[in-house]
């Protein structure tokens, strides 16, 4: 089996030990079937296992290993090794506080998620087995349902840097335009009156950083976009 | 007090719907503005004549109304981004309004010639 060698330059930082983060260059040995960057980073956690980083289910689904790769965030289990430049640069979620090295503590960015009321809300008495929807309706979710919550939109979007704790941010209104678009769900009205604020919704400038990064292809500046829309067609 | 997070304004709509239109309006009027500037004689006494004309004035006073609203909403746009603490944002959305404000009316004194 043939090796190749790759470089990294990783963040470092441990709270405990560290008075302040560092890059600290490190190379590894992959195999020929080591395609994907996790695969290398799991090679790397293996030669040194005080680096740290999440990672769940190596297929892009579970959304943990989100970081900024080369300086654009994405998912290290979608991300090929041929693609990126060495030494590969790999760096925390921007603007989360750090927990360790690329481990980032999203509390803020679930806060938002769950400020937009992430769940059907539909008050009429549920009929004997469930609530129906024509193929049509359903497929007004498609592009929505698929996201993953890995925050590498969030975390791309400047808005969402200086103001995290009142802009819902791009995964949490594409969240919000989900159950607005859902046909089983009743409160259209209230979800519209709680994003209507110049923070929660108006702080997007739809610069589209959200569009670019999502490793799902999903495209939350349209959803914002639909948001909207709605609002004016109610207002106007 | 503790140091609550609030939200929910409720507003926002009319402000982000009024940079679109305004934007809109200065589009158009900048384009009709080459336009006229191309076919009227290029002198002192062809732009003062064009000028004169009330239908010009109207549109150029309302152009210029739609410009100090798009710049209301832009620049507090930039107060909201990045200034944190509020007694600084009020101060400084108090100061882009009263800027605004006196830009305009000296937009209506030039205009109308008084």
């Amino acid at each position: 089996m043939t090796t190749q060698t790759v470089q990294f330059r990783v963040y470092r930082y441990n709270p405990d030990q560290d008075a302040k983060p560092y890059m600290q260059d490190i190379s590894v040995e992959i195999d020929s079937t080591d395609r994907k960057l996790l695969d290398a980073l799991v090679k790397l956690k293996v030669k040194d296992d005080t680096v740290s980083f999440r990672r769940s289910c190596r297929e892009g689904v579970c959304g943990s290993d989100a970081m900024n790769i080369n300086g654009k965030n994405g998912l290290a289990c979608l991300t090929d090794i041929k693609d990126l430049k060495q030494p590969i640069e790999l760096r925390p979620l921007p603007g989360l506080p750090v927990v360790r090295d690329l481990i980032v503590d999203m509390t803020q960015f679930f806060k938002q998620y769950h400020s937009i009321k992430p769940y059907v809300i539909n008050d009429t008495p549920p009929p004997e087995r469930e609530r129906m929807q024509s193929p049509e309706d359903r497929k007004e979710l498609d592009g929505l349902y698929e996201c993953i919550l890995c925050a590498c939109c969030s975390t791309s979007c400047p808005s969402f840097w200086w103001n995290p704790d009142k802009f819902v941010g791009p995964a949490g209104l594409l969240a919000a335009y989900r159950f607005i678009a859902d046909t089983r769900d009743t409160a259209t009205n209230e979800r519209l009156d709680n994003l209507e604020d110049p923070y929660r919704l108006f702080r997007c400038h739809t610069i589209m950083n959200c569009v670019d990064v999502c490793p799902k292809g999903l495209n939350p500046t349209k959803a914002i976009g639909k948001i909207k829309d709605l609002m004016v067609k109610r207002a106007v | 007090m503790v140091n609550r997070n609030v939200v929910g304004a409720h507003y926002g709509l009319r402000d982000w719907v009024m940079q679109r239109v305004t934007a809109t309006i200065m589009v158009i009027y900048t384009v009709a503005l080459a336009l006229f500037l191309l076919t009227i004689p290029s002198s002192y006494a062809g732009w003062k004549d064009f000028f004169a004309q009330t239908w010009v004035q109207v549109l150029t006073q309302t152009t210029l109304l739609a410009v100090f609203l798009h710049v209301w909403v832009g620049i507090r746009d930039v107060w909201m981004d990045y200034i944190k603490p509020v007694g600084l944002r009020l101060a400084l959305h108090v100061f882009t309004i009263v800027w605004l404000v006196s830009c305009f009316i000296y937009s209506v004194k030039v205009v109308w010639g008084l």
